[in-house]
């Protein structure tokens, strides 16, 4: 029992390095933030600055979704 | 064994569950969204708690149809309450510019009443009969959603007290 008790303490421990957090569904609006997008984040409106510049168009790089926690 | 089930137990029911048909709706009292009053949740009408945010794209969807609900079940016995989740309320505020709400719109920005409710998903509604226990609970929404609901008050209102 000591034992089970000590593992599970450990596992708890080990699982609490690696940051890991669960989103509530009523917390997924900060999903939908543009610094949670996974690639260019903060970057983006720069990137597209410079990329739309070099084109001379915009737009088509976005994708619809808004993080919802539904079924 | 024993000490083991028990232990197990113990560590599933701090991590909480959502709150389920039959349960007594758990009570709370929050502002409105323009913090211009306080609600407290009181058993007595057949309320449809609905959950939303400017940001869940079903909640959108849903919107026309629960105030069809509030309007055509009319406010003597039934009542809508709705409650946003939004951390910004100028976001729930330009949301609402769509629509002619005739119903209250609380805030909860904290999510505290949502982790009471342990909402599944988003949007997430309950339906709570005159002795505030949870007669339904609706999670997501559909075109087509809102018909069985609609039945299902319905029934609460013509069932004997």
């Amino acid at each position: 029992m000591k034992v089970l008790l000590i593992r599970s303490l450990f596992l708890g421990y080990l699982l609490s390095l690696t940051g890991c957090e669960s989103v509530q569904p009523w917390e997924r609006g900060r999903l939908a933030k543009p610094e949670m997008q996974l690639s260019e984040g903060l970057n983006s409106p720069l990137y597209h600055q410079v990329y739309d510049s070099k084109e001379a168009s915009s737009g088509g790089s976005g994708a619809a979704g808004a993080g919802c926690g539904c079924n | 064994m024993r000490k083991t089930t028990a232990l197990i137990m113990l560590l599933a029911s701090a991590l909480g569950h959502a709150a389920a048909e039959g349960d007594a709706a758990p009570l709370f009292t929050l502002p409105s969204l323009d913090d211009s009053e306080v609600y407290s949740l009181a058993p007595g009408k057949i309320i449809y708690l609905d959950f939303w945010a400017s940001w869940c794209a079903p909640c959108r969807a849903s919107f026309p149809e629960v105030i069809a609900l509030q309007n055509s079940m009319g406010s003597d016995r039934f009542e809508v309450i709705a409650v946003t989740v939004d951390e910004n309320r100028a976001a729930a505020i330009k949301f609402l510019r769509h629509y002619d709400v005739p119903y209250q719109i609380l805030s909860d920005p904290e999510g505290v009443v949502a982790g009471q409710y342990a909402l599944p998903g988003m949007p997430t509604s309950f339906v709570i009969d005159q002795k505030g226990s949870i007669s339904l609970r609706h999670s997501g929404f559909k075109p087509g959603d809102m018909s069985s609901i609609r039945l299902h008050i319905q029934e609460l209102l013509e069932a004997p007290l």
